[in-house]
């Protein structure tokens, strides 16, 4: 029996260390439950096979740090991967040696994001990162040599202390290493995190020169021949890229409103109507997988109206026009003239497009747009 | 009762001089009620009564004193309520001037001094509080004496906390409050003075019986309005309601009607019988109008129709409350409201909110004003927002102020009057330490934090009481706020043209500072007419999106959206801007101060 899910995410939530910012699902140190974790992955993935397409478009190991995992284990997990079109993993510099990229290009991956958020080593700092700049430089060659040629560095933006000069810096640095693609973050700080307890009030004062902040990444990356395809990603154009298509094909699906298919602590699945987290508790989820059980989940059944609006939602954050037939429903009329006027949004025919100007507002544009 | 063993009093006195600790002395003092009862029955607040059932508060007592039936009729004490003690005092042959012993004569003290005068009753002068360390029973005594004319050693000195020398009040009221004059055998005539509503029994009418009587289950008609009714009950307060089958010439009680509308039974008019009608109706009262405005808005729209019910049951109490349904683009749904002054309006605002529950927005007040348009219509403008455009002139209402002051502060007190538009008229001296400033002022000057002020620079000593004393034309211009080019009704103000520019800016700023960055860029203005006289810009945002959205984050970020989607339900629509209800709180409040 096989299903129609081609898009597959694994959570590796281990860290050498839980930086400051950090709201993911994380498991700081751990080595001795590595092993166990894996077991526990492949499990769960054997649970919900039933989901599955036969043949998989993107599988996306995410973490977490997942170049942190123990390699033994983690080569283990990447042979018993469905074979996929796109095999991305994340990666921190310091994890990156030249044997640990040759074992990612030996197991079939094919795509590596790389977490070097800056290359000011203050900067770098005060995100309680342990990378230092020359980490992020390597990391990046070791990559290269060992034949990777789809890498994408995340870069983080609004760090407090972070002046102009070195925001244009960071874009340099990043623009001078060429790679395919870049994520750009405004660094926020979520709720709770020690983090929001420490730097919150100067990340307020500093609200808002990131407009200057968004509108100088976009403007320096487009002009040096990238893509800006989503909110908050880059791809080198294929024009400049010999015709390929260097979008990330997993995360597109997210905005596609596409099914997905999530195993580990607290990863999200959305199949049909359903979406469903998994428990974000390591012991919790190792026994019940452990006794060929579900992981404890929280399910939110979504209706078809909640999976329109979010394709909305999340298709407006795309360069790519967005489809309106079906979902007219779903738009108030009187905004959409309202952003026609403001030439915030065009139409043509069926297709939605934002401006630039839209994009950079896209979510007060989607908030009047929703009816 | 024999109409020359009746005797009709009142007892007025400025705010905190002792007028219902007196009140409960006597009540004490003639037996009418015990000392634990009176706690219970006379100095209940409104709610109170409300939660006990009685919704009926006593407007006039009778006790008995030495073989006479004293009416102890209530007056209201504040500057608004003028017009209604005025309607209380004609129910009178007598009334006590209360003054506190260690504050003397105050403004309120002489405005209604001067009314009791003017209704031609006797006045008895008491100097209240004489136990306390701070009293100057003599200089007290000797202000009154200036005041209604006569000797300082004529004023009852007394102690109502302590019950010295209220015995010695008794006596005076029998001795100097002349009796009912009236014949008792003619055609029965008794003036309105007062009513209420209670749900069960309808109207109830204070009346004073000035000629004949009056039985229960008689058919009563009330001259002027031509309502006729049978007298269900009619009775007396002594606290509580006292049935008693009829009422004399002379006396003073209640009338129960049964009619459930009140604007059938209208306060100054006079009942007659049916059977025995009177051929002349007493002299009433003139009509009181409304002199300050406001529109009153339910912050949550969908309160509309609890603030309607709302002021309903109030006007049923309140026949000096105005009111009709204003329709503003920004704040939607709500009423303008006619109040007799600043203080009637935080009443009734009060009210609203406390024991209606209510969440109101209130416009910054205005007052009446007379427009001559150039086509030579005469028109009368409560709202702004409906002033004309095309203006021969403008009238405003005037009043003359009396300002009681200790000397120290006649400059400061003059001070704000000039910077008001006040035209001095003259100051006396009540006193070696107290001045009396007598000043004209444009009501509107006045309804606008002048009382504040006016307390603030005197370090709370001065005292105020006003009358209108007409209308006069005024350079007077319509201030108009527009957000990206629209008209907002409820911020517009008329205001005199030399103050125009400074609240333009100021209100122009504010509105920058409150109103958020919206998609695209909005033009804030203050405008005269067509010419823009303030101007600011709020810029756009450049940026409103959340960095990052993958797979685990969808849900979180569609509640985050369907909040901001909520949010905007709640901002106020002005065009395509959307203004929070804080932005318009904050104009409103920087428009009620100067």
């Amino acid at each position: 029996m096989s299903g129609g899910v081609r898009h597959l995410y694994v959570h590796l939530p281990f860290c050498g260390h839980r930086c400051g910012y950090c709201d993911f699902v994380t498991v700081v140190g751990r080595r001795g439950q590595h092993e166990r974790y894996v077991d526990a992955l492949l499990a769960e993935l054997e649970l919900e096979a039933g989901l599955l397409a036969p043949h998989l478009e993107t599988v996306f190991l995410g973490g977490g740090t997942p170049t942190f995992t123990e390699p033994a284990a983690l080569r283990r997990l990447l042979r018993r991967m469905p074979r996929a079109d796109e095999v991305t993993v994340e990666a921190n510099p310091e994890t990156v040696t030249p044997a640990l990229a040759r074992m990612l290009r030996d197991e079939g991956v094919t795509r590596v994001s790389l977490g070097a958020q800056s290359f000011q080593p203050h900067l770098l700092a005060v995100l309680e990162r342990h990378a230092r700049p020359e980490h992020v430089r390597t990391a990046f060659y070791h990559l290269r040599d060992a034949g990777f040629d789809n890498i994408s560095l995340d870069l983080i933006y609004g760090i407090p202390g972070q002046g102009p000069a070195e925001l244009h810096a960071d874009i340099d640095e990043a623009l001078s290493l060429g790679a395919e693609h870049l994520s750009c973050y405004e660094l926020e700080a979520k709720r709770g995190t020690r983090f929001a307890h420490a730097h919150g009030a100067e990340l307020a004062r500093q609200a808002e020169a990131m407009e200057d902040y968004f509108e100088a990444v976009v403007g320096r990356l487009t002009a040096a021949g990238y893509r800006w395809y989503e909110t908050a990603n880059f791809c080198r154009a294929a024009e400049t890229a010999g015709g390929r298509d260097l979008r990330s094909r997993h995360n597109l699906a997210y905005w596609l409103g596409r099914d997905y298919l999530g195993i580990g602590i607290g990863a999200v699945s959305t199949v049909a109507a359903l979406r469903w987290r998994n428990t974000p508790r390591l012991p919790g989820y190792l026994s019940a997988v452990g006794s060929d059980a579900s992981p404890p989940r929280e399910v939110e059944e979504l209706s078809v109206d909640v999976r329109g609006r979010e394709r909305v939602m999340l298709g407006l954050r795309l360069d790519d026009p967005f489809l309106i037939n079906g979902d007219e429903h779903l738009v108030d009329r009187e905004a959409l003239e309202r952003l026609l006027r403001l030439g915030l949004v065009t139409r043509v025919g069926d297709e939605l497009t934002l401006s630039s100007r839209g994009r950079l507002l896209g979510g007060g544009v989607t908030a009047e747009l929703l009816a | 009762m024999q109409q020359d063993r009746i005797r009709n009093f009142s007892i007025i006195a400025h705010i905190d001089h002792g007028k219902s600790t007196l009140a409960d002395r006597i009540l004490e003092l003639t037996d009418t009620v015990s000392g634990r009862q009176m706690r219970d029955q006379v100095l209940d607040s409104m709610e109170l009564e409300r939660e006990r059932g009685i919704t009926i508060k006593a407007q006039a007592v009778r006790v008995a004193w030495k073989g006479h039936q004293l009416n102890l009729i209530d007056t209201p004490g504040h500057v608004d309520f003028t017009y209604e003690v005025s309607r209380s005092l004609q129910a009178c042959d007598g009334a006590m001037l209360v003054v506190d012993a260690g504050q003397g004569v105050e403004a309120q003290t002489v405005a209604n001094a001067y009314l009791a005068i003017d209704n031609d009753l006797e006045l008895l002068p008491v100097v209240n509080k004489i136990d306390l360390p701070q009293a100057d029973p003599e200089r007290a005594a000797q202000e009154l004496a200036d005041l209604i004319g006569g000797d300082a050693g004529d004023v009852v000195r007394i102690s109502a906390k302590t019950g010295q020398g209220v015995e010695a009040v008794l006596d005076a009221v029998i001795e100097r409050v002349p009796p009912p004059s009236g014949a008792a055998d003619a055609p029965p005539r008794a003036l309105i003075f007062d009513s209420s509503y209670d749900q069960y029994r309808g109207v109830v009418a204070f009346v004073r019986i000035v000629d004949g009587s009056f039985r229960q289950r008689e058919r009563l008609l009330a001259m002027a309005e031509g309502t006729r009714f049978e007298a269900e009950e009619l009775g007396f307060f002594s606290p509580t309601m006292q049935a008693s089958g009829t009422l004399g010439a002379g006396e003073v009680g209640y009338v129960i009607t049964g009619l459930k509308d009140v604007s059938r039974l209208r306060v100054g008019d006079t009942l007659t019988s049916v059977e025995r009608p009177a051929t002349e109706a007493l002299p009433g009262y003139k009509d009181v109008k409304p002199m300050v405005f406001a529109g009153l808005f339910p912050t949550d729209s969908d309160d509309y129709p609890d603030l309607r019910d709302a002021l309903e049951k109030l006007k049923l109490n309140d026949a000096s409350l105005f009111y009709e349904p204003e329709t503003s683009q920004a704040l939607g749904f709500g009423f303008r409201c006619g109040f007799l002054g600043l203080l009637h309006m935080e009443i009734v605002r009060e009210r609203l909110e406390r024991e209606f529950d209510l969440d109101l927005l209130v416009t910054a007040p205005n007052v009446a004003y007379r427009v001559l348009t150039k086509d030579g219509r005469e028109v009368e403008v409560h709202n702004p927002a409906e002033m004309p455009s095309e203006i021969e002139r403008v009238d405003e209402p005037y009043i003359r102020a009396s300002i009681i002051v200790p000397k120290e502060y006649v400059g400061p007190v003059m001070e704000l009057c000039t910077e008001r538009r006040g035209r001095f008229d003259h100051m006396e001296y009540l006193s070696e330490q107290r001045a009396v400033l007598i000043y004209e002022l444009p009501l509107a000057e006045v309804v606008v934090d002048f009382y504040d002020q006016l307390k603030s620079r005197t370090r709370g000593y001065a005292s105020f009481d006003y009358d209108i004393v007409g209308f006069r034309e005024g350079d007077l211009v319509r201030l108009d706020v527009l957000i990206a080019g629209e008209p907002v009704d409820a911020l517009s103000l008329i205001l005199h043209r030399d103050s125009a520019y400074g609240r333009g800016r100021a209100l122009v700023d504010k509105l920058r500072e409150e109103i958020p960055r919206q998609l695209f860029d909005v033009p804030v203005q203050a405008a005269i007419g067509s010419r823009v006289i303030a101007r600011e810009t709020i810029k756009a945002k450049r940026k409103d999106v959340l960095a990052k959205c993958y797979g685990g984050d969808i849900t979180r970020k569609r509640k985050l959206l369907e909040r901001q989607k909520a949010g905007k339900r709640r901002m106020k629509q002005v065009g395509a801007v959307e203004v929070p209800q804080e932005a318009f709180l904050a104009v409103l409040n920087l428009q009620g101060s100067k």
